[in-house]
């Protein structure tokens, strides 16, 4: 006769089984925590020197071959522009573009340049399936339009409403996203186009980590002239881009609910619990399944040997 | 020989006083160039012509040249080092600000020197604009990019300048409007 396994043998061994591989995989969750490259570069944008002459613009379109726009670049009525009670955003035509912001309170306008940030961590990149996009260790995220399959999951999932599709081509769709110069100038050690074409050097070229430390000085020697904060160094678990300003934040059009982890940490944990469910959940209820039935089948059996 | 005493002590003097004060002298706008043609940087503007005598009437020394002029620097963050600077060698912004910025050493070798303390120094396009445009938006000088410096042809293509019709409308009003202006 078959060996059957009682019931509380099994119930003991399931249980085991899955509290072991709940404690492997939540250790490997913890290690899988990355705070970027350690020699990353990034740029940092000083609100109080942009004067919003859009030559960043200009350069990032001459750079990058984008299409030409539809007023030129030192048009300035382009800050009046509104669609769908918003002000102007990157699009499939222009990876960066700055906005004009009036501070009540302040005399002159505040101007804030709009690209990619370049996460640390990025929710783009986590949430792609075919893993189209990288993070290099020069700290451009970076785009693969030959794996990419086209289900805008990473629009959905970048907190800053970077990544936009080429809805206009029908045979080349693809998204169209800042990507740090990466090929042609950050992989030389150069700074990316707008960096070098900014005439007031808002944009500020270096390590990441430098950076931060930059942006600190500026604020502790100035204190009057920005705010204590610096956007970037912490929201959506850190970026490339950071932003120092002389007002507050949700002023200059930033989303200052952005969480301060990256985007994947609220997921990791729902996450690591799929592949116990996969593995273990099967084998648990086919045990219960069986369990449950070997009643009826041993008396199912047994009627079976009466009979014969 | 005799030596009037009295002589020596005044000669001496005469000395000390040269030599202390000679150091102290700050430049004054006569020592400076009537004109400068800031021409290092130009390809998408045209040079500019910078009226040097017409600037000095409007501003001190030190609000454009910093400690290097041998006057005192108001930077409160300044003055912790260079309280008593005397006059620099050379007080061209080219000499300090250097024309090409963030280039590979550069980015790397100033942060990594824990003796320098000038790590947030800004390029000579930087220091022109960050130095020029606040003090033209107070004054009410020129403060948009074509009131100071004509785009050159490579510049109007830059800017897509008159590569639509639109564009050839009305560059009038995209050149003279200011971004600064409300």
């Amino acid at each position: 006769m078959k060996k059957l396994i009682n019931r509380r043998g099994f119930l003991q061994g399931s249980l085991a089984a899955s509290a072991a591989a709940t404690i492997s995989l939540a250790k490997t969750t913890e290690a899988a925590t990355f705070e970027g490259y350690p020699d990353s570069m990034g740029v940092l944008v000083d609100l109080s020197r942009c004067v919003g002459c859009r030559s960043c613009e200009a350069a990032c379109n001459k750079e990058q071959n984008l299409p030409a726009p539809e007023k030129p670049f030192n048009d300035f009525s382009v800050f009046d522009e509104m669609l769908h009670g918003q002000k102007r955003r990157t699009d499939e035509t222009r990876y960066t573009i700055v906005n004009r912001y009036e501070i009540p309170g302040r005399e002159h306008p505040l101007f804030r340049k709009i690209q990619c940030n370049h996460c640390q961590e990025p929710a783009c990149l986590t949430s792609c399936f075919v893993n189209a996009y990288t993070k290099t260790p020069e700290g451009a995220v970076i785009y693969n339009v030959d794996v990419c399959v086209g289900c805008r999951t990473c629009m959905v999932a970048c907190p800053f409403y970077i990544p936009a599709f080429r809805y206009s081509s029908a045979f080349s769709p693809r998204i169209m996203k800042c990507v740090f110069c990466h090929e042609t100038r950050l992989t030389k050690g150069l700074p990316p186009a707008c960096v070098e074409a900014c005439p007031q050097e808002a944009l500020t070229f270096g390590r990441r980590t430098d950076l931060v430390a930059v942006g600190k000085q500026r604020i502790r020697e100035n204190p009057r002239a920005y705010v204590d904060h610096i956007y970037g160094e912490h929201e959506a678990g850190g970026t490339a881009w950071i932003y120092i300003s002389p007002a507050p934040f949700e002023q200059v059009g930033f989303d200052t609910s952005v969480p301060k982890e990256p985007i994947l940490n609220y997921v990791k944990d729902f996450l690591s619990i799929v592949p116990m469910v996969l593995t273990v959940w099967p084998a648990l209820f086919a045990g219960f399944h069986l369990l449950a039935t070997r009643k009826d089948k041993m008396e199912q059996q047994k009627k079976n040997e009466g009979e014969v | 020989m005799n030596i009037n005493p009295k002589a020596v002590l005044a000669a001496a003097v005469l000395l000390l006083v040269g030599t202390l004060t000679t150091p102290g002298l700050a430049m004054d706008q006569m020592d400076a160039p009537e004109t400068v043609t800031i021409d290092t940087l130009a390809n998408l503007y045209k040079p500019v012509e910078f009226s040097h005598k017409r600037h000095a009437k409007l501003a001190r020394c030190k609000d454009c040249h910093h400690h290097t002029t041998g006057q005192e620097d108001m930077d409160p963050n300044c003055i912790r080092c260079h309280a008593h600077s005397p006059e620099a060698t050379t007080v061209s912004c080219k000499d300090c600000h250097t024309q090409k910025q963030f280039y590979p050493e550069q980015v790397t070798a100033t942060a990594d020197n824990p003796n320098l303390y000038h790590i947030d120094k800004p390029g000579l396009k930087g220091a022109y604009h960050l130095n020029c445009v606040p003090c033209h938006v107070k004054k009410n000088a020129p403060s948009n990019c074509e009131g100071c410096h004509a785009l050159t042809d490579t510049g109007k293509q830059f800017f897509h300048l008159g590569d639509q019709a639109q564009g050839k409308a009305n560059p009038a009003k995209a050149g003279t409007k200011d971004s600064h202006a409300r």
